[in-house]
């Protein structure tokens, strides 16, 4: 049995799995800043001053008006949390499609299984965090069931849909492992030792593994402390109201405050650097593709290293520098949106030359 | 294809597909469940709170304790296995970068396939005991993530050397 070789034409669907998969990130991305800068601070009041009408209205013994306050801080909460939930399965669906495109020589499918394939993960990828994104505003309207809506309805099914092509593509690498055991795959793409590619993959292993070893500590040194302390301060403020002693209450929703921006910063610096890296060294493996000069894809690489480490890093500092801090980390954010928009545009004008050159050799088809 | 980069790469797909399917389970049956039950141990707290009964409150912060406590662990789970699924994928591409011999690599592919199992895992177990096994099990677990993926690191960084 020939080896064959992996190429990139047009609408093949390996293409379609890089384009449409850092489409994906770019959006994800976008949505996680625009929501960072004009929902999630404003969101977090709101969410906070419910709470605190809540205390109140429990310390002035109106049982109703805490009723109202809390379905208030459910509403804001859902609101956050489909947003969330949209910007972080956009990036992670981004980052899946990337892995399949890299796998796509061992998936032992026809070229035009795989392709549809491709359409299907894209499909699904898109209709999840677009029904997560519309939770909030379509509610339980003409929904059949008592506690899920129509959105939640196709989210779930966006993410079968995600699933069975995932699967499709897993039976396919099953298949070349059955089928093709020692058959050699030319992939360029693996071969590349590039500057820009050996920047990218050690800056990106040691980001995801600074996030680790940040989770860890947190885990070891906060989380069950914290976790204490979230209940703790509710009941010291539940039983404030009860006793009538306003200042109290006042004083345990203050501390309450900080302590869910603690939690906050913890984990958003956690997870930003791990999948930050875990992107750095997906991009990697597509530079190749990447049709820009060595010194601007070099320069591109460490600008998102730049932005993927300054963001974590200020989104820590936040708690003792404040706003200053959260704005290099959003301006962190948005090297990094830069720095992949630069690389996408270099990926949509390459033009062949590496599968030009693999072609005779490989005779493979695309 | 060497057996330390299968082991990385169909065992990442697999975990990554045991991620989504708890994930899709998840979300049908008990996120929102939690979700409620969360607002409405809330609610019945403060309202008992109004009414001067800091028993009830008491009680109903109780349970908003344990369902807060489930629910951050849900989604950790689902979160990590996902993301460590997408590790050792990428990791498995990239593993003929790793300047170490193929039985060293199996041996750090194992431990971190291992590892990236366990971890959640005994996050998901601590919902359903508070004993010290599950937080056992999350720590070692994590513990071999973290030292397979520094074993990594260092085999990654010689192989970068020209």
């Amino acid at each position: 049995m020939r080896g064959r070789a992996e190429t990139f034409v047009p609408l093949s669907a390996r293409r379609l799995l890089v384009l449409g998969g850092i489409g994906l990130i770019l959006v994800g991305m976008l949505v996680g800043d625009i929501f960072a800068v004009f929902v999630l601070h404003q969101n977090a009041a709101k969410v906070g001053a419910s709470l605190s009408a809540a205390a109140h209205a429990a310390v002035a013994g109106d049982r109703n008006a805490v009723a109202v306050s809390f379905q208030s801080v459910g509403s804001f909460l859902e609101n956050r949390g489909t947003k969330v939930d949209t910007h972080v399965h956009m990036i992670a669906f981004g980052y899946l499609a990337l892995m399949l495109a890299i796998l796509q020589p061992w998936v032992a499918l026809r070229e035009g299984t795989r392709k549809k394939v491709a359409w299907i993960f894209l499909f699904g990828s898109w209709l999840l965090p677009v029904g997560v994104f519309l939770i909030h505003y379509v509610g339980l309207a003409h929904s059949p069931l008592t506690t899920i809506g129509w959105a939640s309805i196709f989210a779930d099914l966006g993410g079968v849909v995600v699933i069975v092509a995932t699967v499709g593509y897993l039976l396919g690498i099953m298949r070349y492992l059955r089928e093709r055991q020692g058959v050699p795959t030319q992939d360029r793409l693996l071969e590349d030792r590039s500057d820009a590619g050996r920047i990218l993959i050690a800056g990106g292993l040691s980001l995801v593994l600074l996030g680790f070893l940040h989770g860890a500590y947190y885990a070891a040194m906060d989380l069950y402390n914290q976790e204490a302390l979230d209940a703790g301060l509710l009941n010291y403020v539940a039983a404030a109201a009860s006793s009538r002693h306003l200042t109290q209450v006042e004083q345990g929703l203050g501390l309450y405050g900080q302590l869910a921006g603690k939690k906050a910063v913890n984990i958003a610096a956690h997870a930003h650097a791990i999948e930050f890296g875990l992107l750095a060294m997906l991009l990697a493996f597509f530079q190749p593709y990447v049709s820009l000069r060595e010194q601007w894809k070099r320069t591109w690489a460490w600008v998102l290293l730049a932005g993927s480490l300054g963001l974590p890093v200020f989104v820590l500092l936040e708690l003792k520098l404040g706003l200053i801090a959260g704005g290099i980390a959003d301006v962190g954010g948005l090297l990094v949106i830069i720095a992949l928009l630069a690389m996408w545009i270099g990926i949509v004008r390459y033009t062949g030359e590496i599968d030009a050159a693999v072609r005779p050799a490989g005779g493979g088809r695309g | 294809m060497s057996a330390s980069r299968r082991l990385l790469i169909v065992g990442g797909i697999a975990l990554a597909l045991l991620g989504m399917t708890y994930g899709v389970w998840y979300a049908v049956f008990a996120e929102h469940q939690e979700l409620d039950g969360i607002g409405r141990s809330l609610t019945t707290s403060f309202s008992a709170a109004a009414r001067i009964d800091s028993t009830a409150a008491s009680v109903a912060l109780e349970e908003y304790k344990d369902l807060k406590y489930a629910y951050d662990r849900h989604v950790d789970v689902h979160g990590h296995w996902i993301g460590l699924a997408m590790i050792l994928i990428v990791l498995g591409i990239g593993l003929d970068r790793v300047s170490f011999g193929e039985q060293p690599k199996l041996i750090l592919a194992a431990a971190l396939l291992v590892g990236s199992f366990l971890f959640p895992l005994g996050v998901l177990l601590q919902t359903l005991s508070r004993g010290p096994m599950p937080r056992v099990l999350a720590v070692a677990g994590s513990g071999l993530v973290i030292a397979s993926l520094a074993g990594m690191t260092v085999g990654f960084v010689r192989g970068q050397k020209p």
